[in-house]
């Protein structure tokens, strides 16, 4: 019922968030904080892996969404690691699986970064 | 000559009710105890997961949409062959002008409900000025 967020860098410009936990109203704003602090600091191109993810609702997509609108309006990406069929259905039912780009590695997520 | 024991037969709940306080932290609760009714009745993996989610989004959703709240009442209504849910606050409903958050959070309410009503069998939703949001939705038994 917690969520834990890591930031590291990667390559060029890009930056990998590795969220492990659960993302609901409680715990979204701590993912919020961490792609905000990325983004003010002018890094727009990331990669957020939702690998170790168990759970995620409107609140984490929410988060996402903001995310990616603000990295886009610097040219930059947002793009998603994920195979877990639970947390990918929830993409699949919002129809976001047509605006993000999700991968099954963080090599191929970093690859199809813009 | 082998004989099988006869599966124990599914015993309807009855009902079930839960109070939970109308902050953030306290929606995980309301997750597992849906998944809690949920495996009681027979559904599967899946469906208890759309349990969890939709009773997290209703709760969500009340909190971020009621005034003056205190308290989230949340009832399971367990049938042979559907599990009724009723999630209600115990606030006012907002002023549309006072609904709080910038557009993307009003954006993602609307998702909340969208994803109650794809994976829910019915839904209700109303907002009574005096009462608060109030939802009642039904997943139906299908194994």
């Amino acid at each position: 019922m917690d969520i834990k967020v890591n930031v590291r860098e990667s390559e060029g410009d890009a930056y990998v968030v590795d969220l492990a936990g659960e993302i609901d109203v409680y715990t979204s704003p701590k993912v919020k904080d961490a792609i905000t602090e990325l983004i003010d600091q002018g890094h727009y191109n990331l990669v957020i892996n939702l690998e170790k993810v168990r759970y995620i609702d409107s609140t984490g997509l929410g988060v996402l969404i903001g995310g990616l609108k603000r990295v886009r309006e610097h040219g930059g990406s947002v793009n998603l690691v994920c195979t877990n069929p639970q947390i990918k259905k929830i993409f699949d039912i919002t129809g976001l699986v047509k605006i993000f780009g999700i991968f099954d590695d963080e090599q191929s997520a970093m690859k199809a970064l813009v | 000559m082998t004989m099988n024991a006869p599966e124990p037969e599914v015993q309807t709940l009855g009902s079930v009710e839960l109070r939970i306080p109308a902050r953030a932290e306290w929606v995980a609760v309301a997750r597992l105890a849906a998944a809690a009714v949920g495996s009681r009745m027979r559904f599967s993996v899946d469906e208890i997961d759309d349990l969890k989610l939709a009773i997290a989004e209703a709760c969500t959703n009340i909190i971020q949409r009621s005034e003056g709240i205190e308290n989230i009442d949340l009832r399971w209504d367990a049938g042979p062959t559907e599990l009724r849910i009723t999630v209600s606050g115990d606030g006012r409903a907002p002023k549309l002008e006072s609904v709080k958050g910038a557009d993307d959070e009003n954006k993602v309410g609307g998702l909340g409900i969208f994803l109650i009503r794809a994976l829910m069998d019915t839904v209700e939703y109303e907002i009574d000025p005096q009462a608060g949001a109030r939802l009642v939705m039904s997943k139906i038994v299908t194994q």
